[in-house]
């Protein structure tokens, strides 16, 4: 599937969903073999609490520490990171997380776009973005600028998706590497840890 | 769409400090990068080129400009266990001073204010405290005067209200009119509003409190710390600094001097 057209290992996986993604990534955490060699970073559309029980019913489906992001906090390969309720997700050139709570985008803060965007601007080619189930257009526009900068865009084929939205305005209007069901997310996450 | 480039940046920077003194430069560059792109499309630049003439020749349209560059989202109640813990833990301790001075820096429009304003009446402490509300941009603080906000809002906030331990009927304290939702004159007659820019200026009292939050994660680490410095210098021994929900003292120099309360992002002065 995937081996052959990565020549290089990736540096870094972004992943977003909103409605029903939540259920993906409790089936393929599983299947992850630890450790990572690259970084994960997960945007989930969330209710607004602050609350960090997402990051918590992650990490009882793996042994990969799952963390929520710290503003400032150096981005570490190996590590799941999950954004937190109410901000975005952005990355500095010098490898470090920024939190930002300017306004929502497509209705949503944390918003798929504002990571995936930012971390094309830093990983370029070495980066892989996933786009999960959701019934909203976030991620579409992050999908462009990772391609954009050579990467990698992966999407959840919509007959597995609980909300197809998401999945399809992807599909139509971007340039997808791979449509792939749950198993072979999972499968796909271990081929690119090299 | 447009994509500023970072050698880009550096120039508009360069030419806000030398022409106008605002000193941006250590702010957080990514997130400075969205709000540059973003004014660059709302405006509709044709170019890079046309951006900076702009810029550089206008004076009135460097107000909105760095208007722009900040981001302004507030809300009342904002975290509602953070305001729980301002009720239970900390004015109680407060309670027994002649006069309570407390700080908001980065303030914007307000929201943040009245919220405290609230909870120090509620607490009977208001007739005895005065809020200074600072920020950098002189617009939201004109707003923040009006002491208004959108009506849609209060059903977000009172639920925020109720949430962070209140106990009266939230419309109490406003009444409405044409859309909006206009604060009671009496929570207002304890604040001052005034412009203050984190970067340059200095500390201008001492505090018993100061709430600065969702505002250090705009800057670099080296801004941060000068800030916290010079909330260090505002504060006496057993006054609060609070800051936003992804933000903290730990890895700063303050570290040592302050003790954090219970889960919330407040810390007290211990030494
Ligand atoms: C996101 S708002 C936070 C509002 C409120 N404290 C809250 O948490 O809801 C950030 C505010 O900081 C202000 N700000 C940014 N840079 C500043 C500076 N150098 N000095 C003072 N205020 C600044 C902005 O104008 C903006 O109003």
């Amino acid at each position: 599937m995937a081996e052959d057209s990565l020549n290089s290992a990736p540096k870094a996986v972004v992943i977003g969903g909103s409605t029903g993604s939540i259920d993906v990534l409790l089936q393929v955490l599983p299947t992850l073999t630890p450790p990572l060699t690259y970084v994960c970073i997960i945007v989930l559309h969330r209710r607004n609490t602050a609350d960090s029980t997402l990051a918590h019913l992650f990490s009882l489906k793996t042994t990969i520490p799952v963390r929520e992001v710290d503003d400032k906090e150096p981005i570490q390969p190996g590590i799941i990171y999950l954004a937190p309720a109410d901000y975005h997700v952005l990355i500095e050139h010098d490898r470090t997380f920024a939190l930002d709570d300017s306004e929502k985008v497509h209705y949503s803060r944390p918003s798929i776009d504002v990571t995936f965007e930012s971390a094309a601007d830093v990983f370029g080619s070495s980066l892989v973005g996933i786009l999960l189930s959701g019934a909203n257009a976030d991620g579409t526009a992050g999908l462009k600028a990772i391609k954009r900068r050579g990467g990698m865009l992966v999407i959840q084929q919509p007959e597995t998706a609980q909300a197809t939205m998401m999945p399809q305005q992807a599909i139509l209007n971007t340039q997808v590497d791979y449509i792939l069901d749950i198993k072979e997310i999972g499968t796909l996450l271990n081929n690119l840890n090299l | 769409m447009v994509m500023i480039e970072d050698e880009q940046i550096d120039l508009l920077l360069s030419d806000l400090f030398e022409l106008y003194g605002y000193d941006f430069t250590h702010y957080a560059r990514a997130s400075l990068k969205r709000r540059i792109n973003r004014v660059w499309s709302l405006d509709k630049f044709p170019s890079f080129a046309e951006l900076r003439y702009r810029l550089r020749t206008d004076t009135e349209y460097i107000k909105r400009f760095v208007e722009e560059l900040t981001v302004n989202v507030t809300e009342m109640f904002r975290d509602p266990s953070f305001y729980k813990s301002l009720r239970l833990d900390v004015l109680p301790t407060l309670a027994a001073k002649p006069f309570i001075r407390i700080w908001h820096a980065g303030c914007s429009t307000g929201e943040e204010v009245f919220s405290m304003a609230i909870l120090l009446k509620e607490a009977g402490l208001l007739h005895k405290s005065l809020l200074y509300a600072t920020d950098l941009n002189p617009d939201v603080l004109a707003s923040a005067r009006k002491g208004i906000v959108a009506l849609s809002q209060m059903k977000q906030y009172s639920e925020n209200y109720l949430l962070s331990g209140g106990k009266a009927d939230f419309s109490m304290y406003y009444t409405a009119q044409y859309g909006y939702a206009k604060f009671l004159d009496e929570l207002a007659e304890r604040m001052v509003f005034s412009t203050h820019n984190l970067v340059s200026d200095r500390s201008f009292n001492e505090f018993d409190m100061i709430l600065c939050r969702n505002v250090l994660i705009y800057f670099d680490k080296a801004l941060q710390q000068r800030v916290l410095s010079l909330f260090d210098e505002s504060l006496g021994l057993l006054s609060y600094l609070a800051l936003g929900a992804k933000e903290t003292l730990r890895f700063s120099s303050l570290e040592a001097k302050y003790r954090p309360l219970n889960g919330e992002k407040i810390w007290r002065k211990i030494a």
